[in-house]
């Protein structure tokens, strides 16, 4: 269970981390605890996998990756088994499975733009279904915040 | 209210380009920053750089908004968020930028975007995330959004997620794997 100052850390930590040369320090100020134990907190939150991660979101184009969001249409039957071939590749950032006749929804992400393709075709290859293309057009909000 | 006043897709960044020499700074903190004392201290001590180097160089990243921000990626489901829906709407195509606006500017709206129909088999272009404690709190939230940004004759459609068989956060650059297959309900 989450106790108040792991919430007040995580919930900080949505919002940013400082760069400079003691950040921990800093933040541990702030939410009036110790660097040593905001460390050994964020350690165990990671380890619990309440955190997925603890670093820098990049912004994949400017970085000149690729993104997309892509979807597929799995008979139920044959879902898991397609599931476990998607997901084995390493691009597919996550996967969910949806209420729609297009069931499997995944992002994907490349170390360049034209991998994309590529890796659309070599799901294709390897499952036997269609893959839909759904790269963003304009973004309106960006930035993920949930209140812990 | 749930309005907030937040930026929209335009902001401007000073223009940074990264360099061939910032490759081993982008690998080495695309997995997680060190929980270390000093963290840009170890980082530079893993690529050979100096502290220093390392601090200025990740503030012009963000700076340049190629990172877009440094901190905690949360796994939302085990914050109790357990209903998160894909709200799709068929929005004609010369309204879509204010209603985007007007969608993205809900605060338990986490990501927005206009993205492409595929006839006859997908008719959406106008996308957001909504997450919630239940899925009786994300209907809510959506009939907010119809009410308050004038959807009732949009056709749309509300995809909420049964599985989660992956998150991790996109890596663009090969490093060492340790593949986090998963799934959950």
């Amino acid at each position: 269970m989450l106790d108040t100052l792991d919430r007040a850390i995580i919930n900080e930590l949505q919002g940013g981390f400082p760069i400079c040369e003691s950040p921990y320090a800093v933040v541990a100020e702030q939410l009036g605890t110790s660097e040593g134990e905001l460390i050994s907190r964020l350690q165990r939150l990671l380890d619990e996998k309440i955190l997925s991660r603890f670093g820098p979101m990049y912004h994949a184009e400017r970085l000149g990756g690729g993104l997309t969001l892509a979807a597929m249409a799995i008979p139920d039957e044959q879902f898991d088994a397609v599931a476990d071939q998607v997901n084995a590749f390493p691009e597919v950032a996550h996967n969910y499975a949806r209420e729609h006749e297009l069931n499997m929804w995944f992002v994907l992400a490349t170390e360049t733009p034209q991998r994309i393709d590529e890796v659309i075709r070599e799901i294709e290859a390897t499952t036997g279904f269609n893959v839909i293309n759904m790269p963003k057009e304009e973004e309106f909000f960006i930035g993920l915040r949930f209140e812990a | 209210m749930d309005m907030r006043t937040r930026q929209g897709s335009n902001t401007e960044h000073p223009i940074i380009e990264l360099c061939d020499a910032d490759q081993p700074l982008i690998a080495a903190i695309q997995r997680g920053l060190p929980l270390t004392s000093r963290p840009y201290n170890t980082i530079a001590e893993q690529i050979g750089w100096s502290e220093e180097a390392v601090i200025q160089r990740i503030e012009a990243l963000q700076q340049g908004g190629i990172i877009k921000r440094l901190g905690v990626i949360v796994r939302h489901r085990e914050l109790g968020y357990r209903a998160n829906a894909m709200v799709v709407w068929d929005v004609p195509d010369n309204e879509v930028a204010e209603l985007g606006r007007c969608l993205s500017g809900f605060e338990f709206v986490t990501l927005c975007y206009r993205r492409p129909r595929h006839l006859p088999q997908w008719s959406y272009n106008l996308f957001c995330m909504i997450h919630g404690r239940d899925r009786e709190a994300v209907m809510d939230k959506f009939n907010l959004m119809i009410e308050s940004c004038g959807l009732e004759d949009i056709p749309k459609a509300v995809l909420f997620s049964r599985r989660r068989f992956k998150q991790r956060g996109a890596l663009y650059r090969p490093s060492p794997t340790t593949q986090t297959g998963e799934s959950s309900r």
